[in-house]
């Protein structure tokens, strides 16, 4: 059986068309811009940001909102850049900020589906938490000089006349497991079916609180593992790294065609996401005087054009539904 | 006996909710390959039985059997582990997921740690083929209307080896093309020995798929019937709780003629092909200045969805209005009540009073809504006017200021009746203005609305009681399955006669 083109791709073929748009304005505009390693960089600058905004697409996709990421990040960073100073092994450090991250997010899930707490309220809380704990870590930026990271963050893994780091590799890797998860997997089914409705799920009987518990647990590992891989990006803890990032990552979603009301959302539609912000960067970057501010305002831009497109699409869908 | 093959028997069923009796020694029998219609007007007892039986309620005395074993359901999804599934008046699906997950759902066929999509398909195909229903099962069910949504609900009941399907209204929201379609399908599940539980309040769709009914009133089991031994005027007397013999027999040409009065002929308002979609089919109705229209029929044959319409509570897609002659675009309450016609909803509760504001803020309400906002009616006239009125209706209450939540029922009803007296309103439209209050309440309302109409006042009144309705009304509009049917006249008006009107027989 041939598989249609459906119109519930239409956002997402949109998204891939602005990017290319976006990258050939660019190459056409600016030298050097055109190269293999400029998107390898692209890909390498915003390696985390693609990490965390998968795991906050199967929370959007829920229904659910995740915004202490950006904190989560931090934190892990800062804890991360203490331990290994006082010469703790890299391997378990990692582990263990992953265990942190799960944690947390289990933490959060429950309040959400067991209290029935608005996850709005419960991640703003658990933001202020983590936030507040990175300076309970300390108040100053910390250096990570541990020879393990130190390696990782400046391998080069060459693919082609280019390069890209390690953090790329792992991205991709989530990317591919999500990818996985939520299309051939049945844990992946029900997280759409709650979103779609969560009263119909449960009267089909799946067992809803139980994966959506799971849903913020993985997107406390996601964003713990983002914090690893930004730590190998920055190589330093400190309490004000990647503050409002989980705004980029909802936008990055939302512009990949997730909704925000639950139900839809595809995580390579992230991907485009994530580099269509990241494009629009590099191209502020190279014109070289506008300042680094007319990123957000572009992304606003982005925003409001996607969100109406997908409300038309939806309000045509409904008007159209096929009779007997 | 062919055909007798028990498939579940509920016996001595009781349920009772916080002093209030539920269900009071239910049996209900379904056999093998049956249609079998459950019948009864509102409160009767019919969602309660089937959530006991689908395991939302538990039973509190009595005992279910399916296929002879003993069962008691603790949720919906261990009824439907038993065989025992629902389909639900509202779509209980994702409709964000394709059609062939939703049929499939929570038990998807795997394939190497992977779900094993064609075959999904491939399935869900299948399961839809055999109800007749060959769309394409990748889309996305909200591309399709309610009406195949509603298919996929059955075939995903269907599908997970069910004995006995429960259809709990199903018809309300679709076509007479999507309806015959249903039936269709569910003659076909009948074939296959499934058991169905039809639950619906549209008399000709019994008569045209069932094969048994069982009428339940007050929580009571009022009898198993042959639908076709049983005349749908029979099931309408069952229904509410009239014996036909009894009333045939009955004096004709009695009390209520007391009543007579000679309205004057001039006319307040006039419909004219005013309907609305899915809601009810479009009507025309003249309504004179000093008379009660009655708006008889069951439950849900558009009585309060008439009514609804000419208040602006429902916007219309089609038709027209004249009030006093001069056309009026009603489309909002607030437009309505600017045009004298006042609305006392069904449901008191819900859509009535405000039960922790006091006696004198309820009778407020709507003459400071009238009046505008900004315009404050003074403390000392509120006062007065809610005394006034108290006095007025024999409002039972220590004082004004006494919270509406711990007036009786019939009292509270007074209060809303009080409500929309006060706005001064030339049609006063009541939607059973009597239900659950006690019988000394019931006749001095009554006797207020014939009182009203006297003074020149138009009131529509609608009630499930024909008694009740034979009493007030000088007219009545009869309504069957969301269409106006037939208007009555005064000479008209005898039970039998109604009761054949409503049932559609001769």
């Amino acid at each position: 059986m041939k598989t249609k083109f459906q119109t519930k791709f239409i956002p997402i073929f949109i998204t891939f068309l602005l990017l290319m748009g976006l990258l050939a304005f660019g190459s056409l505009k600016y030298t050097g811009f055109f190269s293999l390693q400029n998107f390898f960089n692209l890909l390498i600058d915003n390696a985390f940001l693609l990490i965390t905004a998968v795991g906050m697409t199967f929370v959007l996709i829920t229904g659910g909102i995740d915004i202490s990421i950006g904190a989560v990040i931090a934190l892990v960073c800062m804890l991360s850049a203490n331990l290994l100073q006082k010469g703790w092994n890299a391997f378990v450090v990692m582990v263990l900020m992953l265990v942190v991250g799960a944690v947390f997010g289990t933490g959060m899930g429950i309040f959400i589906t067991k209290f029935k707490m608005q996850p709005f309220i419960v991640t703003l809380a658990g933001m202020f938490l983590a936030r507040g704990l990175c300076y309970v870590v300390s108040i100053d930026t910390i250096i990570i000089d541990n020879p393990v990271y130190v390696a990782i963050s400046q391998s080069r893994i060459n693919i082609g006349t280019g390069f890209v780091s390690w953090s790329v590799v792992i991205a991709l890797i989530v990317l591919a497991a999500a990818f996985y998860v939520l299309h051939f997997s049945k844990f992946g089914r029900r997280i759409y079916a709650i979103g779609g409705n969560e009263q119909s799920a449960r009267l089909m009987g799946l067992p809803v609180d139980q994966t959506k518990i799971l849903v913020y647990t993985l997107n406390g590992c996601c964003s713990a593992l983002a914090g690893i891989v930004f730590s190998f990006y920055m190589l330093s803890g400190y309490g004000l790294h990647t503050v409002g990032l989980e705004m980029d990552a909802i936008a990055a979603a939302v512009i990949g065609g997730t909704l925000l009301t639950g139900g839809v959302g595809y995580v390579l539609g992230t991907l485009l996401g994530v580099l269509t912000q990241g494009s629009i960067q590099t191209l502020i970057m190279f014109e070289g005087t506008l300042s680094s501010w007319w990123t957000k305002i572009a992304v606003a831009a982005l925003l409001c054009l996607f969100i109406l497109i997908q409300r038309v699409f939806t309000l045509v869908k409904t008007k159209k539904a096929k009779p007997i | 006996m062919k055909g007798e093959n028990i498939l579940l028997t509920m016996k001595n069923i009781c349920k009772y909710f916080t002093g209030v009796k539920a269900l009071i020694n239910v049996d209900f029998t379904l056999r093998q390959g049956e249609i079998h219609a459950l019948m009864g007007e509102n409160g009767a007892g019919k969602s309660t039985l089937i959530k006991v039986l689908t395991g939302v309620e538990k039973l509190d005395e009595g005992e279910i059997q399916l296929l002879g074993e003993k069962v008691q359901p603790k949720s919906t999804h261990e009824a439907q582990g038993i065989g025992i599934s629902t389909v639900y008046q509202e779509v209980n699906l994702c409709s964000n997921l394709s059609v062939a997950e939703n049929i499939f759902i929570g038990r998807e066929p795997m394939k190497f740690g992977k779900i094993a999509w064609k075959e999904m398909h491939k399935r869900a195909k299948m399961a839809l083929e055999k109800l007749d229903v060959a769309i394409d099962v990748t889309q996305t069910l909200d591309s399709y209307s309610v009406a195949i949504q509603q298919m996929v609900a059955i075939a995903r009941a269907v599908d997970v080896d069910a004995k006995v399907l429960i259809l709990d209204e199903p018809t309300s929201s679709l076509d007479k093309k999507e309806v015959e379609k249903l039936f269709s399908i569910m003659t076909k599940l009948k074939k296959e020995g499934i058991g169905i539980i039809f639950v619906t309040h549209f008399l000709d769709q019994v008569y045209a798929v069932c094969d048994r009914i069982t009428v339940l009133r007050n929580g009571e089991f009022v009898g198993e019937y042959q639908t076709k031994e049983l005349p749908k005027v029979k099931l309408v007397a069952k229904m509410i709780g009239k014996d036909y013999e009894e009333l045939n027999a009955a004096i004709k040409g009695d009390e209520h003629k007391e009543n007579k009065k000679d309205f004057t002929q001039e006319v307040f308002l006039e419909a004219k092909g005013l309907g609305k979609k899915t809601e009810i089919e479009p009507y025309d109705v003249t309504i004179y200045k000093g008379e009660v229209l009655g708006l008889a029929g069951l439950l849900g044959s558009g009585r309060t969805e008439m009514a609804r319409l000419l208040f602006g509570a429902v916007k219309p897609d089609e038709g027209e209005m004249y009030i006093e002659g001069t056309k009026k675009n009603i489309i909002t309450p607030l437009q309505a009540i600017k045009s004298e016609i006042a609305y006392c909803p069904e449901n008191r509760k819900a859509d009535g009073i405000i039960p922790d504001l006091s006696v004198r803020e309820n009778i407020i309400l709507a003459l400071q809504s009238k009046r505008g906002w900004m315009k404050y009616i003074k403390r000392s006239e509120q006062e007065k006017i809610a005394d006034d009125y108290i006095n007025l209706l024999s409002i039972k209450t220590p004082s004004a200021e006494k919270m509406v939540k711990e007036l009786s029922g019939g009292n509270q009803q007074k209060v809303i009746l009080a409500r929309w007296l006060l706005t001064q309103p030339k049609l006063l439209i009541l939607d059973e203005p009597t239900r659950g209050i006690d019988i000394g309440t019931k006749t001095e309302i009554q006797k207020l609305v014939i009182e009203f109409a006297n003074q020149g006042m138009s009131v529509i009144f609608i009630s499930s009681e024909l008694d009740e309705m034979l009493r007030t009304c000088s007219r009545m509009v009869v309504l069957r399955d969301r269409v106006k049917i037939a208007e009555l006249t005064e000479d008209e008006l005898e039970t039998n006669v109604i009761m054949n009107t409503i049932a559609g027989g001769n």
